[in-house]
């Protein structure tokens, strides 16, 4: 595959940035102006409901998916078409099939992951969820149907394993990815459960783990192995992908075919380990990282409390440390896997929101950080999106 | 028979915390209840038709985990929001 003109039209952006959050007690907006200097932070809307993951639907700007559950009830999808001025529910949200009489179906807990289809389908929608499943919405997410290809395939509910195989929130299909260049050409990730690409629609899949290590001790050749965190795929080429994994931070290059361990070249004292990665919208060189501390009993904070991004701007050979603005000491947070993000401005602007509830951003690609909101509830996931 | 409605789902039944439903088993309120309140029996009943972890269904104030239950036709549901933790 060939990168055509059209995965490069990427042009800097000159609209206002709104983030949707997700957090563990509701939505929120915040929406900036057009000098991304002033932000305005929305009423929690879904309070009390778990979010995981809100996205605009780039292919017209005004519908909105929430993937949303709470402590008592089962998981759903949200779906507004007018921005979030309004909500209706999806008619049948993802799920499992059901299974046959004497046999133990799998249960939705909750949908983890949502991913807007190709600009060439307009309604088409993808979930991921946990426990491992992948599903597709042809409607704009009013309903949902699973992939079965995935969801019922003996040898990808192995490399799934079993509930108790998962992270500790559970196990989680994330990173649905799609292909600018073509609508059949998708890839996912599994928590754990490795990096698997289709080139016909979800109809068969290919598992793509060479060059990724393993938590020693284990074998790399089994792909249940394999702890991918977060997957993002070039916008200007569509032949690079990059990973922040369990196992340190990774670039793939389609033409040389094996993920190589780019998180080598981090300073040793900080590693390579970490949940979100964030890439340039125009420079396929440029990534960022948030590490978090993957030692001993992983305490997944910031290492040393004092947080920072890091930023390569060569494809992994070198990176630079960015904390001006955050925290010099004593601040234990993270920042999760869909909660970091990059608008498509120039210069390029960052957002993240921590475990502790507070939402950053920088207007120069990193460089320096100011705090958006504090308070908030536990973050799950922050979209920058145009308006 | 009745149906005793929590206010976590009331935002399904326009607010009533009591609503009229029929069928012989417990499955079958369940589905004529959803067939008027879309969406209401996923958020309880998960799609292997077991009880969610944390809903709680009385039926004449005994506790009852088998949706195929059968149900009078005077009789008093409570679907209840166990404790979840914060």
């Amino acid at each position: 595959m060939t990168p055509s003109t059209k995965a490069t039209v990427q042009r800097a952006a000159i609209g206002s940035v709104v983030l949707l959050i997700g957090t563990r007690k509701g939505a929120f907006i915040l929406r900036g102006n057009r000098t991304r200097r002033t932000w305005k932070l929305s009423a929690p809307m879904f309070l009390g409901h778990i979010v995981h993951h809100v996205v605009l639907d780039p292919r017209d700007r005004r519908t909105v998916l929430m993937a949303a559950r709470t402590g008592h009830l089962g998981p759903t999808v949200f779906r507004s078409t007018d921005f979030g001025k309004t909500w209706k529910e999806a008619k049948t949200p993802p799920a499992f099939p059901k299974a046959p009489e004497g046999q133990n179906g799998r249960v939705v807990d909750h949908v983890f992951w949502l991913t807007p289809g190709h600009r060439s389908e307009s309604d088409t929608w993808y979930a991921g969820t946990s426990p491992h499943g992948l599903f597709r919405s042809n409607d704009g997410g009013v309903t949902w149907e699973p992939f079965s290809s995935i969801n019922d395939d003996p040898q990808y509910r192995e490399w799934m394993g079993t509930v108790q195989d998962g992270t500790p929130d559970g196990p989680k299909l994330h990173s649905i990815l799609i292909d600018p260049r073509d609508p059949r050409h998708l890839y996912f990730a599994m928590s754990g459960g490795g990096v698997h690409e289709s080139v016909d629609g979800g109809r068969t899949w290919t598992s793509i783990v060479q060059g990724l290590e393993v938590v020693e001790g284990f074998d790399a050749a089994t792909v249940t192995f394999h702890d991918p965190h977060c997957i993002r795929l070039c916008p200007t080429n569509p032949d690079r992908l990059y990973q922040q994994n369990h196992c340190g931070i990774y670039r793939l290059d389609r033409a040389v075919g094996r993920w190589i361990r780019i998180g080598k070249n981090m300073p040793k004292k900080v590693g390579d380990i970490g949940f979100p990665m964030v890439l340039h919208p125009r420079d396929a060189d440029t990534a960022w990282v948030f590490p978090m501390d993957g030692s001993t009993v992983w305490p997944r904070v910031s290492p040393g409390g004092k947080p920072a991004s890091y930023v390569t701007r060569n494809g992994g050979k070198t990176w630079t440390r960015q904390d001006k603005g955050f925290p010099r000491a004593d601040a234990w947070w993270t920042v999760k896997r869909q909660a970091m993000a990059a608008d498509v401005h120039e210069p390029v602007g960052l957002y993240l929101g921590t475990t502790s509830g507070e939402v950053w951003a920088s207007r120069t690609g990193g460089t320096s950080w100011t705090c958006l909101a504090r308070h908030l509830p536990e973050i799950y996931s922050v979209e920058a999106a145009e308006l | 028979m009745t149906v005793h409605i929590p206010g976590a789902l009331r935002s399904y039944t326009k607010q009533k915390s009591e609503v009229a439903a029929e069928g012989k088993t417990l499955a079958e309120v369940l589905a004529a209840l959803d067939c008027r309140y879309p969406g209401l029996r996923f958020r309880i009943i998960t799609e292997q038709d077991t009880i969610r972890p944390h809903i709680r269904i009385f039926v004449n104030e005994e506790q009852v985990r088998d949706l195929s239950v059968a149900i009078q036709p005077d009789g008093q549901i409570q679907i209840i929001c166990a404790l979840s933790g914060g």
